[in-house]
């Protein structure tokens, strides 16, 4: 796993949770890798990838069965979807307005970006 | 599992490579021990194990005194320095004579980190090379299941894919009722690996915390221009600036360690008085 330098690494791995939820890799009931097997996947820390779950089951994504494991919540598709979109609002597009700025790109350039975009790639 | 109170000790008279230091490690942890040559971090990890006999002061260790070399305490724990002199044996005559002093060896494990290192049972120990030594005797020292695991520079020496198996070794390695002390220079080797981080300078330990703690009282972003106010520690970035403050936002920034270490090795009292503040509110 390759970490950036913005974020705490606990949530860098949060970031890989979601996206393997928001990909469907992982599926509302599905029961997610241990603490134990993250840990020696991406090289880090235990306690850390700790605070990873213990984040992601403060937010509802993800709940513990005692002695089982980690599942995914029954709604954690649309919980992660909604956490993701509070984070894209909130970090992302205050960079990429900045960015539009330096750029002098409006919104219509945006829009006719967008729908070339649409055109050549059908999605995630 | 470790208690040290106000302990003291020097190799020459009135040198002393650790004054009256303080300091309590607790079970299932992987700490980071860092500080400049010389600080004291070797000299700290053999009091641990009970290589050097302190001058004053107390020193337990899984509640024994270390220097009394107790077997009960020994069996339970290992120590790797960075420098070592290994038999004339092969690989697998080693395990056999040493093993059994650890009562809960585990074989499989061994096995197991052997070939992750690449390494067979029947080579000679003296025909390995300096890096090849060190992968034998993490395999060996993680496989005792030993309590404590202290590690004195683990990754000098290691070839690149090395570093990458070393970090899964150990992060496999630690459990509620283990703790691992790592001093290292390899601050990137570490990074995402060792916490609590306990910083050593000139025989003291300057500072100790968890990330978690970290985390939420210091902060590290890069920025155009230095602000005037609020600034603990900067460096220059390409043409701009990474600095180091405190957390105003309560946003969780990556902690890069280096930064971090000549933060607080650089603003000794700065830091400090971030993280006393903070704790008496």
């Amino acid at each position: 796993m390759e970490f950036n330098d913005n974020q705490a690494i606990y949530l860098q791995i949060a970031d890989l949770f979601c996206e393997n939820i928001l990909r469907k890799k992982w599926n509302p009931g599905d029961r997610i890798p241990s603490v134990r097997e993250m840990a020696v996947d991406i090289e880090v820390n235990p306690n850390t990838v700790m605070r990873t779950f213990n984040y992601l089951q403060e937010k509802g994504i993800i709940y513990n069965k005692r002695g089982i494991g980690y599942f995914v919540s029954d709604n954690g598709f649309d919980k992660t979807r909604s956490l993701k979109k509070e984070d894209f609002i909130n970090q992302e597009l205050p960079r990429f307005f900045k960015m539009m700025e330096l750029l002098n790109l409006n919104i219509s350039d945006l829009e006719s970006l967008h729908h070339s975009y649409l055109k050549s790639n059908s999605g995630i | 599992m470790i208690e040290i109170n106000q302990l003291s000790y020097g190799y020459k008279r009135k040198q002393e490579a650790l004054k009256s230091m303080d300091l309590s490690v607790g079970p299932g942890n992987i700490c980071g021990l860092l500080g400049l040559n010389g600080a004291g971090k070797s000299t700290l990890l053999k009091a641990i194990a009970g290589l050097v006999t302190p001058h004053s002061g107390e020193i337990k260790t899984l509640g024994h005194p270390p220097y009394k070399r107790d077997p009960e305490f020994l069996r339970e724990v290992v120590i790797i320095t960075e420098e070592f002199t290994l038999p004339d044996f092969s690989v697998g005559k080693y395990i056999e004579l040493y093993s059994p002093f650890y009562p809960r060896f585990n074989h499989t494990a061994f096995q197991r980190y052997l070939e992750e290192f690449q390494l067979t049972n029947d080579q000679k120990l003296t025909g390995l090379s300096y890096g090849q030594k060190k992968k034998f005797l993490l395999s060996f020292g993680l496989a005792t299941d030993s309590k404590l695991v202290l590690l004195d520079e683990p990754t000098n020496g290691l070839d690149i894919p090395s570093k990458s198996q070393f970090r899964k070794v150990v992060a496999n390695a630690v459990h509620d009722e283990r703790t691992l002390i790592i001093s290292t220079h390899q601050i990137r080797d570490m990074e995402n690996l060792i916490d609590p981080i306990i910083i050593l300078d000139q025989g003291k330990i300057i500072f100790y915390e968890n990330l978690e703690s970290i985390t939420q009282k210091l902060s590290i972003r890069r920025t155009d221009i230095l602000p005037k106010e609020g600034v603990i520690y900067h460096e220059t970035y390409l043409g701009g600036y990474t600095i180091l403050t405190e957390n105003q936002s309560g946003e969780h920034t990556h902690m890069n360690l280096e930064i971090l270490f000549n933060a607080v090795v650089g603003q000794k009292e700065k830091i400090q008085s971030v993280f006393n503040q903070q704790v008496n509110a």
